[in-house]
This record gives C-alpha cells, sequence and structure tokens, in this order.
C-alpha cells in the first residue's frame, strides 16, 4: 500500500492526514465534552445528546436568518452570537429536562436511558414539526470559508482551525471550572459521595441540574460548530451520537482527561487508516481496536478510583 | 320526530335510492347531474377482483416515510402525488371516479413498510400503491405485493438487477443514469481518469460497478474507489487522496446527511468545483439535497439525472407553478418527485387503456403506455416495466437550481439486466 507513493509524497501523506486527524479529533472532544459530563460527573447515560446538538445547530441557523434579514452587515461575527445563544438554548433546555425527568429517575440507571431515547425521538419530532422534514442550509460567514496553501498538496482549511480552537477553548474552561473553581469542587464531591456532600451543605439538587446545564449547553456549542462541517436536520444528531459514546467509554466514563485521550487515539487511528484502506474498513477496525482495548481494560483508558 | 329522523337517514345515504331521489329536490338536481357527466362504465365490469372501487370512487394507497430519517427525501413524493391526484380528480378522475387516497407512514423502517404495505393492499384493498423510496423497502414490500397481487409505482432512481410484475419504475434504473452521465464527460471534457466515491450500500456500490466497467471498456482508468458509512460526517481523509491522485472526474454517489458533509469540507479543502479541477459529477444530489448543502457549497458540481426543475419545456412550466401553488413558493422540485408526480399519471393512463383497475389487466395495458405531458417531456413505460426517458447533465448554481448543460438526444432504453456489468 505504501509502493505507490514517493517518499515526499508519503511525507505529504503523514502530515495532511495528521491533520485531518486533529481536525477529527477536535470534532470528537467537542461532541464527547458534554456527554462525558453527564454521563462521567453524573452517571446519566443521555441519549437525546445529539439533538442537543442540532438544537444548538438549528439556533445558529435561525440566528444567521436573523441577520441576513435585519443586520446584513454584521453578518460575519453571527457565528459568535449564535454560539452563546445556542449555549443558552441547549442548556436551558436541558435544565428543564433534568427538572421534569431526570431528577427522577437517577437511581435507575436503565429507565433513564429509555427515557431520553424517548426523549430524543420527541426533539426529532418537534424539530420536523417545526422546521420540515428536510434539511436546512446554513450559510457561513465568508471568512469561515477557505483554506492556507502551505504546500503545493498541504492545505489547511479555516473551518478545521476553527473547530480546533472552539474545542481547545471549551476544554480548557471546563478543566478550569472542574479543578478551580467553587462550583467545580461542589460537582466533584457531589460524585464522590453524595450523602456526605449533602451533609456539608451543598445543594446537590441544584449541582446537578446546573451539571446536566452545562454538558447540554456544551452540546449546543458543539452542534453550532457542526454547522460548517456537516448538515442539519431533525435526525442529523443520530448521525454523532454512537462515536460520541465511543468516545467517552472508551476514556473512562469519569474522567475528562480520558475523553481526550480517548478522542485523541480514535482519531488518529482512523484517519490514517482511512487513507490507506477504504472508509468503511477504517471503521470496522477502529471499532475492533475500541473492544479489543475494553475487553483488556473494562473501565475505559484512564478510570478514577471512587468510593461507591 | 320521526319524518326529522328519517330525514337524517337519508342525509347518510342509508335510505333505498328510491326515497333518496325524492328526499330534497337539491339532492336530486345533483344526482341528474353526476349521473350525466358519469358515462362511466358499471363498477362491476371494471372491478372484477374486489378493489375498493365504487361507482364514483376509486381508492388508492400513498406509502412513504414522513417520519424518520428519510422524511427528508420522501416528502417531495408525497406532495408530488398528491398533486397528481388532485389533478386526475379536477380533470374527472379515472373513468369517471374521484380519486380517493389513504396514506400510510412507512417511519423509515423497513419492516413497517412491509406491514402496511400488507394492510393497504388487504384491509383498503386499494387499486394501486405510490411508494417506497430507498431500496430496502421496495426488497421489504415485494414479496408482499407479488403475493396479493398489487400494484407499486416506485419513483426512485435506483440501482437495477431487479424486474417484479408488480412494480412499474418511474425512476432511472442504474445504467439509464451513468453511462450517457460518463460518456458525456469523457466527450466534451476530454476525462481520462476517475474516482468513484459513494455511500456503503446497494446503490452506489452496483452503481460503481457499472461505472467502472464503463469506464474501462472506454480505455480510461478508475484511480480509485472508497465507500464511506452511512451518516459519515468525516471527509478530510478521501479529500486529501483526491490531492495526491489527481483524478480528472470525482463520481460520487454520497447520500443523505453525509453529502452535506462531503460538499462542505470540499469547499472548504480549497477545491473551488467551478474550475472543474477536479469536476465533480454527482447521481446523488437534487435540488432537493442542495437546499441542506446550500448553493455555495456545490457551485460547479456537474448532476446525471433525468429531470431538473429548470427545465424550460412547457410541461414543466406548468408543473411547476402549480406545484409551488399547491405547497408552498419557496419549495423545490427534484429528480425523485418529478418520478413521483409521474406514477398517478402513468396509473391512469394504462388503467384508461385497460378500462378496468384490476391490476392484471393494468399490467397487460402498461407496457407502451405514453406520457406527453410529463415534465421531463415524454416517457414511455417499456415492457420491462421502467421508463424510456432522456439523460440530462447540470451545472450546479448557487441559487440551488441546475443549468442543463447537455441532454441526450434519443431516449435511453432502460436495461435493468445490463449484461456483462453484473
Amino acid at each position: 500500500m505504501f509502493a505507490d507513493y514517493t517518499t515526499s509524497e508519503l511525507m505529504s501523506i503523514f502530515a495532511m492526514q495528521g491533520f485531518a486527524g486533529l481536525i477529527l479529533f477536535s470534532v470528537f472532544v467537542l461532541m464527547a465534552l458534554g456527554l462525558a459530563i453527564i454521563f462521567g460527573q453524573m452517571g446519566v447515560i443521555n441519549m437525546a445528546h445529539g439533538e442537543f446538538m442540532i438544537l444548538g445547530a438549528y439556533i445558529t441557523y435561525l440566528t444567521s436568518n436573523v441577520f441576513a434579514d435585519y443586520m446584513p452587515n454584521l453578518f460575519g461575527a453571527y457565528f459568535f452570537i449564535a454560539m452563546i445563544l445556542a449555549f443558552i438554548a441547549a442548556g436551558a433546555l436541558g435544565m428543564l429536562v433534568e427538572w421534569a425527568m431526570i431528577r427522577h429517575l437517577y437511581h435507575r440507571p436503565l429507565d433513564t436511558l429509555l427515557a431520553t431515547w424517548g426523549l430524543s425521538l420527541i426533539l426529532q419530532q418537534c424539530y420536523r414539526t417545526i422546521f420540515g422534514a428536510r434539511e436546512v442550509g446554513v450559510t457561513l460567514p465568508d471568512w469561515l470559508m477557505g483554506s492556507f496553501q502551505l504546500t503545493d498538496i498541504i492545505e489547511v482549511p479555516i473551518n478545521g482551525i476553527f473547530v480546533m480552537t472552539l474545542a481547545v477553548g471549551i476544554s480548557v474552561a471546563i478543566a478550569a471550572l472542574m479543578y478551580k473553581s467553587r462550583w467545580g469542587i461542589q460537582v466533584r464531591s457531589v460524585v464522590q459521595n453524595r450523602p456526605m456532600a449533602g451533609a456539608v451543605g451543598i445543594n446537590t439538587a441544584r449541582v446537578d441540574r446546573l451539571t446536566f446545564g452545562l454538558g447540554c449547553g456544551i452540546a449546543g456549542v458543539a452542534g453550532s460548530a457542526f454547522t460548517m462541517i456537516g448538515s442539519t436536520g431533525p435526525t442529523s444528531g443520530q448521525l454523532y451520537i454512537v462515536d460520541t459514546f465511543l468516545v467517552v467509554v472508551f476514556g473512562g466514563a469519569a474522567s475528562l482527561l480520558g475523553t481526550i485521550a480517548s478522542a485523541f487515539t480514535i482519531s488518529q487511528a482512523q484517519s490514517t487508516m482511512e487513507f490507506f484502506l477504504s472508509g468503511s474498513m477504517a471503521k470496522v477496525l477502529t471499532l475492533l481496536f475500541v473492544v479489543f482495548i475494553l475487553m483488556l481494560r473494562p473501565q475505559g483508558l484512564f478510570s478514577l478510583k471512587v468510593r461507591r | 320526530m320521526g319524518t326529522l329522523k328519517n330525514a337524517q337517514a337519508g342525509l347518510g345515504g342509508r335510505l333505498p335510492s328510491l326515497m333518496k331521489g325524492i328526499a330534497s329536490a337539491v339532492a336530486g338536481a345533483t344526482m341528474v347531474l353526476s349521473a350525466a357527466v358519469n358515462a362511466a362504465p358499471a363498477t362491476s365490469e371494471v372491478n372484477t377482483t374486489g378493489l375498493a372501487v365504487t361507482d364514483d370512487t376509486v381508492t388508492v394507497g400513498i406509502l412513504h416515510s414522513v417520519t424518520g430519517t428519510m422524511a427528508i427525501s420522501e416528502t417531495g413524493s408525497v406532495q408530488a402525488e398528491k398533486l397528481a391526484i388532485e389533478q386526475i380528480n379536477a380533470m374527472g378522475g379515472v373513468l369517471g371516479r374521484q380519486i380517493e387516497y389513504v396514506q400510510e407512514d412507512g417511519a423509515s423502517d423497513w419492516p413497517t413498510f412491509a406491514e402496511k404495505s400488507r394492510k393497504l393492499l388487504l384491509q383498503d384493498k386499494v387499486a394501486t400503491v405510490f411508494g417506497c423510496w430507498t431500496s430496502a423497502s421496495r426488497k421489504a414490500v415485494l414479496p408482499v405485493f407479488e403475493q396479493y397481487n398489487g400494484m407499486l409505482y416506485y419513483p426512485t432512481f435506483y440501482e437495477g438487477l431487479e424486474q417484479s410484475p408488480n412494480v412499474i419504475y418511474t425512476g432511472q434504473e442504474a445504467t439509464q443514469q451513468i453511462l450517457a452521465g460518463i460518456d458525456w464527460v469523457t466527450k466534451e471534457k476530454g476525462a481520462k481518469t476517475f474516482y468513484l466515491l459513494g455511500s456503503d450500500y446497494i446503490w452506489p456500490r452496483t452503481s460503481n460497478k457499472i461505472a467502472r466497467k464503463h469506464i474501462e471498456k472506454l480505455g480510461l482508468k478508475v484511480v480509485g474507489e472508497d465507500y464511506y458509512p452511512l451518516g459519515h460526517t468525516q471527509f478530510n481523509s478521501i479529500i486529501n487522496k483526491f490531492k495526491l491522485k489527481k483524478p480528472d472526474v470525482i463520481f460520487a454517489s454520497v447520500v443523505g446527511g453525509s453529502n452535506v458533509a462531503f460538499y462542505k469540507q470540499l469547499k472548504a479543502a480549497g477545491i473551488d468545483m467551478t474550475k472543474e479541477k477536479p469536476l465533480v459529477l454527482t447521481i446523488s444530489v437534487t435540488e432537493d439535497e442542495i437546499l441542506g448543502i446550500g448553493g455555495e457549497n456545490i457551485e460547479g458540481a456537474y448532476a446525471s439525472m433525468k429531470y431538473f426543475q429548470s427545465l424550460t419545456n412547457d410541461n414543466n412550466q406548468a408543473f411547476v407553478k402549480a406545484f409551488k401553488e399547491r405547497w408552498g413558493d419557496d419549495i423545490v422540485i427534484g429528480d425523485v418527485t418529478q418520478a413521483a408526480y409521474l406514477g398517478p399519471w402513468l396509473w391512469k393512463a394504462a388503467v384508461e387503456k385497460a378500462g378496468s383497475f384490476d391490476v392484471d389487466k393494468v399490467r397487460e395495458a402498461s407496457p407502451g403506455i405514453e406520457l406527453t405531458t410529463a415534465p421531463e417531456g415524454y416517457v414511455k413505460v417499456h415492457p420491462n416495466h421502467h421508463l424510456w426517458s432522456k439523460t440530462r447533465i447540470g451545472n450546479a448554481k448557487t441559487d440551488g437550481q441546475y443549468e442543463i448543460v447537455y441532454e441526450t438526444d434519443e431516449l435511453i432504453e432502460p436495461d435493468p439486466f445490463p449484461e456483462g456489468y453484473q
């Protein structure tokens, strides 16, 4: 498989594929962070994660329409506003869902799985009713389209760099929030020992609600960013859900660092194999590899020692 | 009180026709009027197999997904079929009978399609069914239609290799779409090398098999062939491969949500399709899909289809106008939507030629049926139940429409079992 290429071409291939892998890595991180918070910190399997992402995408679509109609000269900047709105909308919906549904099911993980799956179907049908069954096209500001030409073959898409920056930014923000802020300490203490956390005066119900809202809000931002690379339709969220769970479970459910490490491993493995094998085969091998590792380490790559 | 009750019963249609006639002057007048219009043959003559046909109505079925993943694509077909049925009814119906439809939802789930088709045929006794979109759904309902001898009008372009006595295929089979497209791109654009790309399921794989055979028969070269799982959203690797292998033509049959990701990423990676280096030739992007992709992301790509909304013939202009009046101004019409629109008209023509709603007689009458009013121009049913139709090449514009750059001179004969291509 290497024989078809010259050495300099091979170098370019690895450079390009490495970069393609980095973009894939950022996409995985963005997809998985929200879920890692919800699944990892709260133990809730949120099957509606993809639908929260698509909510963000639809918010972006609406924002772009509003800007195009009323503020065409500010169109270049709409994307930032859209991401903030997406975070607020998805986060608010997340808190509502936590209040109405999830909090009644904390001790019944399998029921949560079914209930959130039902929620995903309900949300899909809502999108279909409101926005129509067809996909909508989100117009991007011009500065997000196009690419830098590095060498003859290597070209770097601008929206790839944007997604990478966003992924790094959000990861850093979440890490700071979790490990440096008072709220982060509360979240971690609730995860480690709920009755004790309650006994020292932490309002565990409120912490739960905010955690769930934060996870959903990040999903919304991810969905907003993905309008650059993917489709926006009622069922588009389904395209991401399998990969998202794969990344989170492989990384070790309760560890943010694990999520990032696992996203990196999977994305690099997949994009390198994609080049030399067919796309479907690369996916098969990636999944086999993940299954194999999980057989050796059922708790995932990284795991926290938690007193149960 | 008693009289009032009788009158109500009369309105409900439960009284014998003699009493109904004298029940009110208005009702009497309507009956005379409808008797005059209905020079229709007796129901016992046109329906010998117990279908849902009355003296003034005939019931048909519409079976598409209006929920689930496929709703994106199938909505247009439902709209087209309803429009055709309404237009036929406004013209006086079929054999003097108004068409009524029972609509069922396949819900993007193939077993549901089979179950609903059984319900339509056995319980509703529909005279025919317009429906299905994916090959998987068609394969699921096929045994049902063959067992209970129903008739299905199937609108989607598909991979061929099938010919059922119980299906009329109003879309193109693979050779009709692919061969003319490849011939055009080699002749007009001087293409020498091809890269075949598709989603990983039967239609793209069969299409690419046919494309590869044809390309190699022309003495040209396929430099790569690749498939991605349905719903795949990351195409950076394949774009890198294009950059290395530098094919003249990217022959793409990516479907669904993947389509949007593919074209957006192609554009973002700096491949300007209007420069035609490489040229993108697709068989899976209609005007419907461009709505989701965004015209600016696919500008310059070529599509090989039998129908584009921008066709300028009179039939099509009337069709587009009627479609927009019925379903809204901002709607677009793709290849499959037009093919779905043909279904009711072809069925009407066959029923009238047969003088009967019986499925066997309609089947016998179907080959040779011509439609001069088709939006795509003119179509004719081949004895193999597919349509003779022209192949056209369109060039995508930023407004989401295709500009037609080429059209075959002759109708292309449908050939669902191409020799040497399997």
